[in-house]
């Protein structure tokens, strides 16, 4: 590293803008989003018309959910005005026309407030309860994380709506945050959710997805960094069944030196037009010198008629970096893994359990979340309970 | 008294020219307290036997019959043959990421024996059969065969071949692989084994090094997808001294 580099760190000098081919500069202003016709690049996987009306002109004024919330001491966790001051703070920027209309919609925040220097092991939890899909609903969630401050806020949506949202969240210098939303929706909810993050100099961030429920989940989640030092990770796991739709769209903006990213999600899909979605979009700026960001997408496809889909990519404006990798594999059962189990008198079912069981349990440890991981362990068992009683297998 | 019972086994493997028939009337009986190693050069067909005995799905049986006591194998699964009592120690052990080693052993004893195992007896079970290869207790925390040398893994079969106790034990080139030390203890094990009640083993090799250790009732020749020549441990110095050469080219 040359002495101008460090000079440049120090200053945190503000990163050029440079045009992204994957991620295009998004607007608040309607006029800006036409309706997407599905021909759109980033709209292309996504079944337009499951999606309610929402890309279009259908009303977002419901308000058909209840909310519970679970906050430790010191962290406070409850709606407050437009105006306040936490309101696009992370630099989101509607990229498309759903969340443009979301953030147009919105008549409150909810905020989830962690002070500064607060540091704690109990999890905040907000649990969003749908109470019917007839109106779809826009929300608008802002999660701050006050510098060097530790914590964990666990989102969790449940029951039958057709919910279009904005989340924001902003990790403060120095500040370890971890960010797990759980979509475990009932079969014909609609889930539309653009999430950014700005993370602060020397912070973490790690976001966990996991989707299991609904019939149409789209997220797009983005992070920037507001200075160096910055790290990432970002888990998920999904699980689709017949007819189920999931797409994860992942963005990393490593638009700050010395930045890390590291992008894991791991998907299984069973039943007859079961379709999920990975994006995986990786940006290293000229800037970024000295970054390091690995993406992987893994997906088990468990029977006929599902369809996988995964891109990984990466944009390169520096070679000044320390590494930049991806990986994406789609695979059906190890035949040999199922054989080996067999022929130690494990039953076809039971070894399929054990190694799909097996496929997402090291990234259920890396969660980090005690609670949530026996959960998940549990989740996996149902969601393959299902698979066994539906699919006679060959 | 365990029987194991080949008769005139036909089995093909699909290849992109067509089916192509690797086992060519294979006739061999294992009693209970016998032992057979069967020996034969690479291609020979030798894994194919021990396979198609397991059941494995590649390969499909055109002719012939396999019993167990008078008990139709070929028409089991793969669980239901080593529910049945047959074991398969096998040349390249399959790594099972995400399912640790207890956790396997533990899932296969129940699914033998029809019952989960008293914990407490369990786990000194497990520790004993692994300290008995010298496997590190620590190994029962470990995904299944990931990460392992090829002598742990050959180690760990010897474990399972031990712990769930089969009627017929088929070892595949089981002795492939391993220095001196390993062969020793993985022989040690396949010992404790037979000595362990009637039980047949067959003993599929390459070489003739392990049999210094096992010692064989029988030992067949095979080539070119059969049995060409019987005999007694004798049979093997021969073998050591001359190679396979003569009936491969008999085979020809």
């Amino acid at each position: 590293m040359t002495i101008t580099d460090s000079v440049r760190d120090t200053l945190e000098m503000p990163a050029e803008r440079v045009l992204s081919h994957l991620h295009p500069e998004g607007s608040f202003d309607l006029a800006d989003h036409v309706v997407p016709t599905g021909r759109e690049e980033v709209w292309r996987f996504t079944p337009l018309r499951r999606l309610r009306g929402i890309q279009d002109d259908a009303p977002l004024d419901g308000h058909s959910f209840d909310i519970e919330v679970h906050a430790p001491a010191g962290v406070t966790a409850g709606p407050v005005g437009l105006d306040h001051e936490s309101r696009g703070t992370s630099g989101l920027v509607p990229p498309d026309r759903v969340s443009a209309r979301a953030w147009a919609a919105a008549d409150s925040v909810f905020l989830v407030d962690v002070p500064t220097e607060h540091v704690g092991d109990e999890a905040t939890t907000v649990t969003l309860t749908g109470t019917g899909n007839e109106v779809a609903s826009a929300g608008h969630l802002v999660v701050r994380a006050g510098a060097f401050s530790k914590s964990t806020v666990v989102l969790r949506f449940q029951g039958l709506a057709t919910l279009v949202e904005n989340v924001e969240i902003v990790v403060g210098d120095g500040a370890e945050l971890t960010v797990v939303t759980v979509q475990d929706w009932a079969d014909a909810a609609v889930h539309h959710s653009t999430q950014h993050a700005k993370v602060g100099r020397d912070a973490t961030l790690r976001h966990v997805a996991v989707s299991i429920g609904g019939d149409v989940v789209r997220h797009d989640a983005t992070a920037e960094y507001a200075g160096p030092g910055g790290s990432v990770e970002m888990l998920g796991m999904y699980f689709a069944d017949e007819g189920q739709h999931i797409e994860h769209r992942l963005f990393v903006d490593h638009n700050q030196p010395k930045t890390s990213s590291n992008v894991n999600y791991k998907g299984a899909l069973q039943g007859e037009g079961a379709h999920t979605v990975w994006i995986g979009n990786v940006l290293i700026r000229k800037i970024a010198e000295g970054i390091e960001t690995y993406e992987e997408n893994r997906n088990l496809v468990l029977t006929d008629g599902c369809q996988a889909d995964s891109v990984p990519n990466l944009e390169i404006e520096t070679g000044e970096i320390l590494g930049a990798g991806h990986a994406s594999a789609t695979g059906r059962f190890d035949d040999n893994q199922l054989f080996y189990l067999r022929s130690r008198g494990i039953e076809e079912s039971e070894a399929r359990r054990l190694v799909v069981h097996g496929f997402f349990i090291d990234l259920i440890r890396r969660i980090g979340v005690p609670e949530l991981e026996e959960q998940l362990v549990l989740t996996v068992e149902k969601e393959l309970e299902k698979n066994v009683s539906k699919v006679q297998f060959g | 008294m365990a029987t194991l019972e080949i008769k005139d086994l036909h089995v093909s493997v699909e290849t992109e020219d067509g089916p192509k028939e690797i086992l060519k009337g294979v006739d061999l009986t294992i009693k209970g307290g016998q032992t057979h190693a069967i020996m034969g050069p690479n291609g020979s067909g030798k894994s194919t036997l021990a396979y198609s005995i397991a059941g494995h799905p590649k390969y499909t049986v055109t002719q012939g019959s396999v019993t167990l006591d008078g008990v139709d194998v070929l028409a089991m699964s793969v669980d239901e043959r080593a529910r049945a009592g047959l074991f398969l120690a096998m040349q390249y052990p399959v790594e099972v990421p995400g399912v640790s080693v207890s956790n396997f052993l533990r899932t296969a004893k129940t699914a033998i024996s029809g019952e989960a195992p008293k914990l407490r007896h369990w786990v000194k079970d497990v520790n004993a059969a692994m300290d008995r290869v010298s496997m590190d207790k620590a190994f029962a925390t470990r995904n299944v065969n990931e990460g392992f040398s090829g002598g742990e893994k050959k180690r760990h079969e010897i474990v399972q071949l031990e712990l769930l106790d089969p009627k017929v034990a088929v070892l595949d080139e089981t002795d492939s692989g391993l220095d001196i030390d390993a062969l020793k203890i993985v022989s040690e094990g396949v010992n404790r084994f037979k000595e362990n009640g009637d039980k047949g083993v067959l003993l599929i090799t390459h070489y003739t090094r392990i049999l210094r250790y096992i010692t064989p009732d029988f030992v067949h020749v095979f080539v070119d997808g059969r049995m060409v020549e019987e005999g007694g441990p004798e049979l093997a110095d021969q073998l050591e001294a001359e190679g396979y050469d003569k009936y491969v080219k008999a085979a020809i």
